[in-house]
């Protein structure tokens, strides 16, 4: 079941557009939110919500990579390694983050805390290289400020109460 | 020709081209003669411009265009054959070439492939593409579709065909890019009516069947047009045999009443043909089993009882029962032999639904003209279907009432007990009654007065029906055996009356129901709907045949049952039927027979307690004709031999022959050109059943009213059964679909 607040979210949303379909992507992403990934259900939802068969649904889940079939990390780190990143050593800053906490692109770690993937342009190539954690951007990046950051991510974590994940 | 208002002319490749406006530049090039390639432009479906095979060049445009989508306006200058134009598409082709696997040598599709038509005609010999090809394993999407990625082009006809023509949207495209594939609707799985149309209208081996899979080449097979034998539709399809086995059923040519268009059943169901339960042998009752027999031991047998309790008891002691599914050759005959060699009416078959009503009810009121046919309902302005639930029981007239409506914007109305597809999804107006009322919605249409609790919205709704309808200019009246007896006279009658024409049709259940009733398979009803009670229809019939007709009616189907339980009646022939099954009987009914014959294509309930049982032909293996439900004739064509059965032709023919009777047939054609000659409302000419056409009959006639109603009942059954008979299909049985409750909307 989705939450109340939820459902009005997603009436609020919809209300928006003059197609009520245009509001697909919007509401996977405020579902995503809320659940940690798009379930099965909240695809059932959002093709009720705005009248489609689900298979419309599930089409705009693979063609957009935020979107996610499978829970991931608490923090999900976005690393850019797109032209102006990659000039600026964005592909190290990935390799960095992948041996620091032993995952590849679109992997998890074990306690559920991290996931990384390696992205394409985040509109941050002033600040190169950069990434996203969750919707959050860090930039001008080296490995130092990396370690510094993930090292912060886990205190942020600990101190937020002993490992509940939310 | 002269260019007039109503037509644009342009040239292309130089040739002048008149068409009328709106027409695509790819279809206007198509009537000049000129082939412009296309893989994703498919005639009936939206538009996609997906593929870009179709660039062709137009004077002051700076771009190549896509013929496929560009509409064509006067002095429009195009070329189709420019070095760029040639260029173009061979770019396209390596394009689509960059992951395909080229494994054409052990593709289903080898042989018969766009792809591969296109390459050979328009490509570039070679490719700079030297990356390994992405590849990805083969997946079942049901027991019956499996999808290759790789051999994939994205043209998307499968979703287009699932979505528009289907009405069940079951396919999308998934990820992106290089990734893209073709997704099916549950979790990699599908869940949709399994009618294979998906994989009929892939251009190239990425769909394939799972019945025809890695079986076969298209070259080694031989190709029959014949019908589908499950429901009262009619649908022409094409066998591919090879080695006396069918392998693969589609409408090839797309001619017939369908198109394109098969269900399930049609394009899978075929199977059980080769069922190994199949009667081989005749067999014979010695003690209490059966044990195999030679035809000629089966049939003397058969003949000697029937001499034996004729004479003993008379005719009045000996009953038929005929099928639904058998031509309407072995209809008209068997009915012959029971009125004129056995000397007894007692004939009937199941009712399915109640032609002779129809029948009646429209020639009383001199309008023998207004029975529609298939291409009818589809250009019908307007239909009411009462009754039935089509996409289920009638999938063919469900495709042509959705197309009505998304083609050219026909008004659908329902009136129906449960919300059934149709009504949800393409009706203008659905009026909900409770179970058994639908008759009495028509006595409110026709007379007014009051039912508040009629129809959900009360007689408001009745009343915007009723509105709607009498605008209407031209509708197809389409109705289930919810209305039989005397509630098609009054549906009639109220029909013919609404302002616009209309035009109507009963819905029965299997390939020949219309047939057996056509044919005469009733009590009291000689063929073409003359009444027995007619002294001078009978004397036609008795010149014909040479032969007397008793003149008293016979029982109808029930009548016959009652009375072998109360030992009145004690032999009975069953061709094609399952009564026991059917008519939920008891089995201490039949056992107080004396005789029992059933020709059978399996071991039925009915077969089990025969006397003599008889291993009949299948539609494959026969000739003949059937009528659909809207009164069409189509010839069935032998396909196959399968040893050990005779045709029930050759059955009643051989019967006749031991006891007595001298006729001269020796084909079913033989059958037929007396059929023509002497079967009102039957003079079709043969010719065009031999090319494959559908010909429409007009039934005139003043059939006896319906003896009871409880005679007229539909089997109801799903897409994915068809009475007895699905029991031995694999594929019917094969898909999960087939274990949802009736009536499930995909
Ligand atoms: S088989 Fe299923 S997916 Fe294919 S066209 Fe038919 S309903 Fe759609
Ligand atoms: S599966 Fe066949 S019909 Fe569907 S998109 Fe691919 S090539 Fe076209
Ligand atoms: S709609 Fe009827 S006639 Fe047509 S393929 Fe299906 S079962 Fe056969
Ligand atoms: S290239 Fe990395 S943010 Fe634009
Ligand atoms: S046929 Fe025109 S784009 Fe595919």
């Amino acid at each position: 079941m989705l939450s109340e607040s939820l459902k009005a979210k997603f009436e609020e949303i919809i209300a928006r557009y003059p197609l009520k379909r245009s509001a697909i992507v919007p509401l996977l992403m405020f579902g995503q939110d809320e659940i940690g990934y798009v379930s099965d259900e909240l695809i059932e939802e959002v093709a009720r919500a705005v009248g489609v068969p689900a298979i419309e649904v599930i089409e705009d889940v693979g063609y957009y990579s935020m979107l996610h079939r499978q829970p991931i990390g608490k923090y999900n780190l976005q690393v850019c390694t797109n032209v102006s990143c990659m000039l600026r050593g964005g592909e190290a800053i990935f390799a960095h983050c992948s041996k620091r906490l032993g995952i590849g692109h679109k992997q998890t770690t074990p306690d559920g805390l991290f996931s990384l993937e390696e992205v394409e342009c985040i509109g941050a190539c002033c600040g190169a290289p950069a990434m996203q954690v969750n919707y959050d951007y860090y930039e001008n990046l080296t490995p130092a400020k990396v370690d510094q950051l993930i090292d912060q991510l886990r205190e942020a974590h600990r101190n937020l109460g002993s490992g509940t994940g939310e | 020709m002269a260019e007039t208002r109503s037509s644009v002319s342009l040239t292309i490749d130089g040739k002048t081209v008149h068409v009328p406006p709106g027409t695509l530049l790819i279809e206007a090039a198509k009537q000049a003669g000129i082939e412009v390639p296309s893989f994703c432009y498919y005639p009936g479906l939206s538009l996609q411009g997906a593929c870009r095979m179709c660039l062709v060049s137009i004077e002051k445009m700076p771009k190549m265009q896509t013929a496929c989508t560009t509409v064509v306006t006067n002095g429009m200058v195009v070329r189709t054959d420019t070095d760029e134009v040639k260029n173009a598409r061979k770019a396209m082709l390596e394009f689509v070439l960059t992951n395909h696997p080229l494994d054409c040598p052990v593709c289903d599709k080898g042989g018969e492939c766009e792809l591969q038509d296109m390459v050979f005609r328009y490509g570039a010999a070679e490719t700079r593409f030297l990356e390994p090809k992405l590849h990805e394993e083969e997946r079942k999407f049901s027991s019956l579709v499996y999808y290759d990625r790789p051999r994939c082009i994205l043209c998307y006809r499968c979703i287009r065909v699932c979505d528009e023509g289907m009405d069940v949207n079951a396919y999308g495209i998934g990820f992106r890019g290089v990734h893209s594939e073709i997704i099916p609707n549950r979790d990699g799985r599908l869940e949709c009516e399994e009618c294979g149309a998906c994989i009929d209208i892939c251009p190239v081996g990425a769909l394939t069947s799972g019945t025809y899979r890695y079986k076969t080449r298209p070259w080694e097979l031989t190709y029959t047009g014949t019908i589908c034998n499950h429901c009262g539709d009619g649908c022409k399809t094409t066998l591919s045999v090879r080695n006396n086995q069918i392998i693969r059923a589609n409408n090839r040519d797309h001619s017939g009443v369908n198109g394109e268009f098969l269900c399930v059943k049609g394009r899978f169901g075929w199977d059980f043909v080769h069922h190994d339960q199949r009667l081989a042998s005749p067999l014979i009752r010695q003690n209490a089993s059966q044990h195999p027999a030679t035809w000629e031991q089966a049939l003397e047998m058969t003949a000697e009882r029937l001499q034996a309790i004729l004479t003993e008891r008379g005719p009045n002691a000996v009953a038929v029962i005929g099928s639904n599914r058998t031509t309407n050759e072995e209809s008209y005959l068997l009915q012959r032999f029971a009125r004129a060699v056995l000397g007894t009416n007692h004939i009937d078959h199941h009712r399915t639904a109640d032609f002779s009503s129809l029948v009646r009810a429209l020639t009383e009121a001199g309008a023998a003209d207004r029975y529609a046919t298939m291409e009818d309902i589809f250009r019908a302005s307007s239909i009411l279907l009462i009754g039935n639930d089509p996409t289920h029981q009638h999938p063919l007239v469900a495709y042509q009432i959705r197309q009505a409506v998304r083609q050219h914007s026909a008004s659908l109305y329902v009136i129906n007990s449960a919300a059934i597809k149709l009504a949800l999804r393409q009706a203008k107006l659905f009026l909900k009654v409770p179970p058994r009322r639908e008759v009495d919605v028509i006595r409110v249409l026709a007379g007014g007065g009051e039912a508040p609790d009629l129809a959900e919205g009360g007689s408001q709704a009745i009343t915007a029906l009723r509105d709607r309808l009498r605008q209407e200019t031209d509708t197809v009246i389409i109705f289930g055996d919810e209305i039989r007896g005397g509630g098609v006279a009054e549906l009639v009658r109220w029909g013919l009356s609404l302002p616009g024409r209309t035009r109507f049709v009963a819905l029965g259940d299997y390939a020949n129901s219309r047939g057996a009733a056509d044919m005469g398979l009733l009590p009291a009803t000689l063929p073409g709907y003359q009444p027995l009670a007619d002294a001078a229809a009978r004397s036609r019939y008795e010149s014909a045949w040479g032969a007397s007709i008793p003149a008293e009616p016979g029982k109808d189907l029930r009548s016959i049952l009652s009375a072998i339980d109360a030992g009145s009646l004690k032999a009975l022939l069953v061709f094609g039927s399952n009564p026991l099954k059917t008519f939920r009987l008891d089995q201490s009914v039949l056992s107080k027979l004396s005789f029992l014959m059933v020709a059978e294509l399996f071991p039925t309930e009915t077969a089990a307690m025969a006397d003599v049982v008889l291993p009949a032909a299948s539609f494959a293996e026969k000739s003949g004709t059937v009528t659909n439900t809207c009164g069409q004739v189509q010839a069935l064509k032998k396909t196959m031999r399968r040893a050990g059965t005779r045709s029930d032709f050759e059955i009643i023919c051989a019967l006749a022959r031991l006891m007595g009777a001298n006729w001269r047939y020796r084909s079913a054609e033989d059958v037929l050109r007396e059929i023509i000659a002497h079967v009102p409302g039957y003079a079709v000419p043969l010719p065009s059943l031999l090319v494959g056409r559908a010909v429409a009959t007009q039934p005139r006639g003043l059939p006896p009213l319906l003896e009871d109603s409880n005679l007229v009942f539909s089997s109801r059954d799903s897409l994915f059964t068809s009475g007895t008979v699905s029991r031995y299909s694999w594929a019917l049985n094969s898909v999960d679909e087939a274990k949802r409750p009736y009536g499930h909307i995909f």
